[in-house]
């Protein structure tokens, strides 16, 4: 990184450390918050739409499919998240495996199952073993997301579920007292009402997906739980920055990060209260009624 | 953007998959300096990289390093992850039932006691080794309480913390950790355990030829031997 590194043993404190933090190993430190980010991103409009599906469900007039959407959001949430992390994502895989082998190896004769093995035919492997090692990581790091949305997805089921619950019915009759049909009501009248009460669950599964970040680390992808403790080990001299037992200082970093991720989370989750509560017949919503006429 | 992950994903698997299958992915932990470490710009370094990087030239494959925790290194070979095992594991009987290995690239080592004071108790006290290794194996056969750690470098802190009277592993990653501790130090008598480090590959994979005759050649032109003493030191012991 910087000019000054080439020999680190002659670096004075201030040098070694800028030195230190800026080499190879910490750059990938770095950019696996990237990797929680890009998560967090992706599973939280993802999850948000599985439990938009799931409430829905749960409420429709069809018996089939509001069985579908209670069995769904009371297995998940019936499960540990490190049960059904641990468990979904080898069920998951096998599965997209045995699929493409019965498609494209119909003539093999032998087992799939040998002992604790799981032995498919080459052509059937996923990803392929010739695929390039960001293959690999990104197909890993896609299930990882698959299963926080289908986890997460229930909890945010049973909240959407409640908040629809909670939109007053006069408001619904009015609706249908106008003549709007089954999904007018829902689209235009409760959907858009839901969401003031929907908001304070849904920001508690917020804080609790940034907390379940690092079972990443669980799931072998190198998250920053991975770093954390591989740059804080104890390092002897066959590395270039040699150094004591550090695991304290990485993982007391990782603690402000989250503290400061859950912070920001809930500044920007209050304000959101306030916009939401705008001209609804809530609590909140009334109190700004009162203070704009004052 | 899940879709289009998948999809991206689905595309770069249809990419590779008419690429030659000559592709070996070896499988590595990467935390057991000097056999293998991840170095401090990131990458697969140590005695294991240079010399799997040499064995991939001289039986003329492409390989690609791939890092997988200790234990569960076998069960992800077995299972197709990667395509051998290149990580200071000793042969042993037990681990040969499940998989194969080449022969030896490093000839049975000594394994060694470390501890904070000479008069540890070795035989009753806490010995720390990591999980799964013939270190832990031997450790539960003498009477001393065996304290295991997902990780080598686990091992050694619960030494320098007190949790363990003395770690237990190979001397060659425990001499430099305690030449370099002024509190740590080797004590008792080194142990034989093993029949030397070799590869480890699936069952009947038809690599081990080749990489078979690729450990032929780096020994018989002492490249091996060369790189052996450039790693672990003047004393290591040599073919």
């Amino acid at each position: 990184m910087f000019g000054f590194c080439t020999d680190p043993d002659t670096l004075s404190t201030l040098r070694w450390f800028a030195c230190y933090l800026t080499n190879g190993a910490h750059f990938l430190f770095y950019q696996s918050f990237l990797v929680v980010f890009a998560l967090l991103a992706i599973t939280a409009p993802v999850s948000l739409a599985f439990g938009f599906g799931a409430a829905a469900a749960s409420r429709a007039r069809i018996a089939p499919l509001r069985w579908i959407g209670k069995t769904y959001t009371a297995m998940v949430r019936g499960v540990p998240d490190i049960v059904f992390f641990l468990f979904f994502i080898l069920v998951f895989d096998q599965a997209i495996e045995y699929l493409r082998h019965r498609i494209v190896c119909p003539d093999w004769t032998e087992p799939i199952r040998q002992g604790a093995n799981f032995l498919v035919c080459d052509a059937a492997r996923t990803p392929q073993g010739a695929a390039p090692q960001w293959v690999h990581e990104l197909y890993g790091f896609a299930l990882a997301v698959f299963t926080y949305a289908i986890v997460f997805g229930a909890f945010c089921g049973n909240v959407l579920y409640g908040a629809m619950r909670a939109v007053p019915r006069a408001q619904l009759e009015t609706a249908e007292a106008y003549g709007m049909r089954p999904a007018q009501v829902f689209w235009r009248i409760l959907v858009p009402q839901m969401w003031i009460y929907a908001l304070p669950g849904l920001s508690n599964i917020w804080l609790i997906l940034i907390k379940a970040t690092p079972l990443l680390f669980l799931l072998g992808i190198e998250d920053i739980v991975f770093w954390a403790r591989e740059l804080g080990g104890s390092r002897t001299s066959a590395y270039q920055y040699p150094h004591p037992d550090w695991r304290f200082w990485y993982f007391l970093g990782l603690l402000v990060f989250y503290l400061a991720f859950t912070r920001v989370s809930e500044i920007v989750l209050d304000r959101l209260t306030v916009r939401l509560s705008h001209g609804q017949a809530t609590m909140a919503g009334e109190e700004q009624r009162r203070a704009a006429r004052a | 953007m899940k879709t289009i992950l998948l999809s991206a994903a689905a595309l770069a698997l249809a990419a590779t998959a008419s690429m030659a299958q000559d592709m070996v992915r070896m499988g590595t932990e990467g935390a057991y300096p000097p056999y293998n470490f991840i170095n401090d710009d990131g990458e697969v370094d140590g005695f294991e990289r240079a010399l799997g990087d040499e064995l991939c030239a001289r039986a003329d494959l492409t390989c690609e390093w791939v890092l997988n925790d200790w234990d569960s290194i076998i069960p992800n070979l077995t299972s197709g992850n990667y395509d051998t095992i290149i990580a200071g594991m000793s042969i042993t009987a037990e681990r040969d039932e499940v998989i194969d290995f080449t022969q030896a690239y490093i000839p049975p080592e000594e394994s060694v006691y470390v501890a904070l004071s000479d008069d540890a108790d070795l035989e009753g006290g806490v010995i720390a080794a990591q999980t799964n290794t013939i270190q832990a194996a031997y450790v539960a056969e003498t009477g001393a309480t065996l304290l295991e750690f997902a990780t080598p470098d686990e091992t050694v802190a619960a030494v320098r913390n007190g949790e363990a009277d003395a770690v237990f592993a190979q001397g060659q990653y425990l001499e430099p950790v305690a030449a370099e501790d002024a509190d740590l130090a080797v004590v008792g008598a080194p142990v034989a355990l093993g029949g030397g480090v070799g590869l480890g590959l699936r069952e009947g994979d038809d690599l081990i030829a080749a990489f078979n005759g690729a450990i032929d050649s780096m020994k018989a032109d002492g490249t091996l031997n060369t790189l052996i003493l450039e790693w672990f030191g003047e004393d290591a012991a040599t073919w």
